[in-house]
């Protein structure tokens, strides 16, 4: 589903990837762990395409060259990134904002738009199912919200978006420990054989309840281990001090 | 008929048509004799004439303000036409089936209901094309509840009583320049008057149209809520693209009694201009309400997305006491367009309470001044004031300034003023196309949030409208 061949990313001249391979298949989760500053979100933005990077080799989606393509064509194709940080957008409804945003990826794939009343229902259904509380999707996108609740949010759009491929930056930063089970329980419950996960943290913490088929250590720019869900554990124990 | 010579380089403004349509014409420049014209052709009494004549003399002796952020070149008044109008509407039309086809066919390119077939809709229509009022809708329906609701050229020959005692009550024939102007050679406009303790079941509207060229629209619209009623009225404009520049000075004046309110609501699309700042209207309009009532209450909501200079200040003068005045205002300037724009709020009465909400945006190369005054009399014991101005900036080439003038003359009453100036946020921007959205369905998404306190003063089907009118105006401003 993504091959990544010889990435390098820049910023301003300083090199922050300095060659990544990865390959994800369908139906595999991966995740990508790594110290502060190793380039770990600069990946996830390189792969939703957003601006100011200076890139070389290439990343291929479904086996197309992605070089060229924007974000929201990115998005409708079907990556999803799930923010460290999401945004707060005052005055925009939160439903709304999930309504524009779901008729905007379906009609890309070819879809019929939702109407309101149908929206209402899938989202209720959906929000339930991770436990939110409805009465936030009725508040301004994230104004106000608590980080939990932010991050929270971000998985329910995943899942209504059904992405084929959904990047988590951090999404277990700074959660407590149901939040982070609302988020695992998020991914666990999307996850077929037709989506794959890139999963990217910090800590082991998340990785107890997503268990994950390739663990990739990133360090300086580069993928310099890969080993299945118990190089994770080891990391957890000895740091990564031992990798560099 | 002089041929038009219109610009299609602004294929945003999707009301750049004219229409071809035989006028009749005052004759060009500014005189005695023009205003004799405009006052015999509407069959005004005496009084009226010499009202006029009352302002024109007082012209001679006014100068043009000059105090104004956005500059432009000499008016030349005797290059003006002054009143323009369909030569089938000179002879009023009794009712619909009277009006020129032509101008029906306009009304409907523009989505005006002007038929009351479409009466489902609520909304009755007092349509302005040039200088002269169209059609009154729903008449029938509201004389049963003894609401006026009729051309001001109509209502000084069938209500001459009303339109004296209250025309140049608010805004006196000798306040301004463009204001006195108005007050000599005004041609048509809306008027307006509810009975003591009616509201008013429909939304009133009035469109506003300038179609013939070299003409200036100068109109008049006098609104009265007598005790104890309630009114809202919202006007809307367009005008054809043209690459001369209109003059559009319009006076409007409301007058609230004991317990009555009045809630009027603009929105404002005169063509813009092209993208580089050939043509547009200078709309240089004069807005005042008196609260004259104790508890009355006028709540002012605009939403400028067009011309090219825009330059008012809907104010209310709060004299009753316990009466309110409430100002919401979206400005959108984009490339070369200009705004200077705000309210005044004068407190008079006691336990006065003032509200001003103001949402600037600039894109492209254009410039959006907030100007508003907060002055509080001594009389004014426990009045209130609450001002919030918001600027939102695209780019690096526009400006936004907001320019608060604060009087106060009163240790009882409380002033709070908050601003701020922001920049669209590129991490919301990219949020929002991670989600899908392209860029300018990003920014309509930012800016109507950004505008939300505002557009919801609006009446429902006209935050719809104002919600897209948002979002065109900023077409390509970003990326």
């Amino acid at each position: 589903m993504l091959e990544i061949k010889e990435l390098i990313t820049k910023v301003n001249e300083k090199s922050i990837l300095n060659g990544v391979n990865l390959n994800i298949k369908a139906g595999e989760v991966h995740a990508i762990m790594g110290p502060n500053g190793s380039g770990k979100s600069t990946l996830a933005n390189v792969l939703s395409g957003k601006n100011g990077y200076q890139i070389s080799g290439s990343i291929k989606f479904n086996g197309e060259d992605l070089t060229e393509v924007s974000i929201e064509e990115r998005a409708q194709k079907g990556i999803f990134l799930a923010f460290q940080y999401p945004l707060e957008i005052p005055g925009v409804n939160t439903n709304n904002f999930l309504k524009t945003s779901l008729n905007t990826v379906r009609k890309a794939r070819g879809e019929k738009e939702l109407d309101t009343l149908t929206f209402l229902k899938l989202v209720k259904e959906k929000s339930s199912e991770l436990g939110i509380d409805e009465k936030f999707l009725s508040r301004q996108l994230n104004v106000g919200f608590s980080g939990g609740e932010k991050k929270k949010n971000e998985i329910l759009q995943m899942k209504l978006l059904e992405p084929k491929l959904s990047v988590l930056d951090e999404t277990d930063s700074g959660l407590d420990i149901d939040a982070l089970r609302i988020v695992a329980d998020g991914v666990n419950s999307s996850k077929t054989k037709n989506n794959a996960f890139l999963i990217i943290t910090h800590y082991q913490r998340l990785l107890d309840y997503i268990k994950p088929d390739f663990v990739h250590v990133l360090s300086k720019g580069r993928i310099v281990k890969t080993g299945n869900s118990e190089l994770g554990e080891e990391l957890e124990k000895s740091g990564y001090a031992n990798l560099q | 008929m002089k041929t038009q010579k219109d610009i299609n380089t602004n294929q945003e403004y999707k009301y750049g048509f004219s229409t071809d349509i035989e006028n009749i014409r005052s004759p060009r420049g500014l005189n005695e004799d023009t205003i004799k014209f405009i006052s015999n052709i509407k069959k005004e009494p005496k009084w009226m004439l010499e009202w006029r004549l009352k302002a024109f003399n007082r012209l001679k002796v006014l100068k043009e303000p000059n105090w104004q952020k956005p500059k432009y070149p000499k008016i030349n008044y005797q290059d003006l036409y002054y009143y323009s109008a369909p030569k089938s509407a000179s002879e009023k039309p009794k009712s619909l089936d009277d009006v020129d086809p032509k101008l029906i066919e306009t009304y409907k390119k523009l989505g005006i209901p002007l038929t009351e077939q479409k009466r489902l809709t609520g909304v009755a229509v007092d349509a302005v094309f040039d200088s002269v009022s169209v059609a009154t809708t729903f008449k029938d329906e509201l004389t049963k509840k003894g609401i006026i609701f009729c051309s001001i050229s109509e209502a000084i020959i069938e209500h001459p009583d009303l339109v004296k005692k209250y025309i140049g009550s608010v805004i006196p024939i000798s306040d301004h320049y463009f204001a006195t102007l108005n007050s000599a050679v005004f041609t048509d406009g809306s008027f307006v008057y509810i009975p003591p303790n009616v509201k008013c079941p429909m939304e009133l509207s009035t469109y506003f149209r300038i179609n013939a060229s070299e003409t200036g629209q100068f109109e008049r619209t006098l609104i009265i809520a007598d005790k104890g009623s309630y009114v809202s009225y919202l006007e809307g404009c367009t005008a054809p693209m043209r690459d001369e520049n209109q003059l559009h000075a319009a006076n409007v004046e409301l007058i609230a009694l004991d317990d009555a309110e009045i809630k009027y609501s603009t929105v404002q699309n005169w063509y813009p201009g092209d993208k580089n700042g050939v043509g547009g209207i200078y709309n240089f309009v004069t807005k005042r309400g008196a609260c004259r009532g104790k508890n009355s209450k006028i709540s002012w909501t605009q939403v400028e997305t067009g011309s090219a200079i825009t330059w008012k200040y809907p104010s209310c003068i709060l004299q009753g006491d316990n009466s309110v005045g409430e100002f919401y205002s979206i400005a959108i300037t984009n490339n070369h367009q200009k705004a200077d724009t705000g309210t005044k709020m004068i407190h008079l009465g006691k336990n006065t309470k003032s509200k001003i909400i103001s949402k600037g945006i600039s894109a492209g190369s254009a410039d959006n001044t907030y100007r508003g005054l907060v002055d509080i009399n001594e009389k004014a014991k426990n009045s209130r004031n609450y001002t919030q101005c918001d600027s939102l900036l695209m780019g690096n080439k526009c400006g936004a300034h907001t320019v608060p003038y604060i009087k106060n003359k009163n240790s009882s009453s409380t002033i709070e003023h908050e601003a701020t100036t922001t920049k669209i946020n590129e991490e919301q921007l990219f949020y929002c196309n991670q989600r899908g959205l392209n860029q300018e369905e990003a920014v309509s998404l930012i800016v109507n949030g950004f505008c939300k306190e505002v557009l919801q003063q609006l009446p429902m089907e006209f935050a719809v409208e104002a919600q897209k009118l948002v979002a065109i105006s900023l077409e390509g401003s970003v990326g």
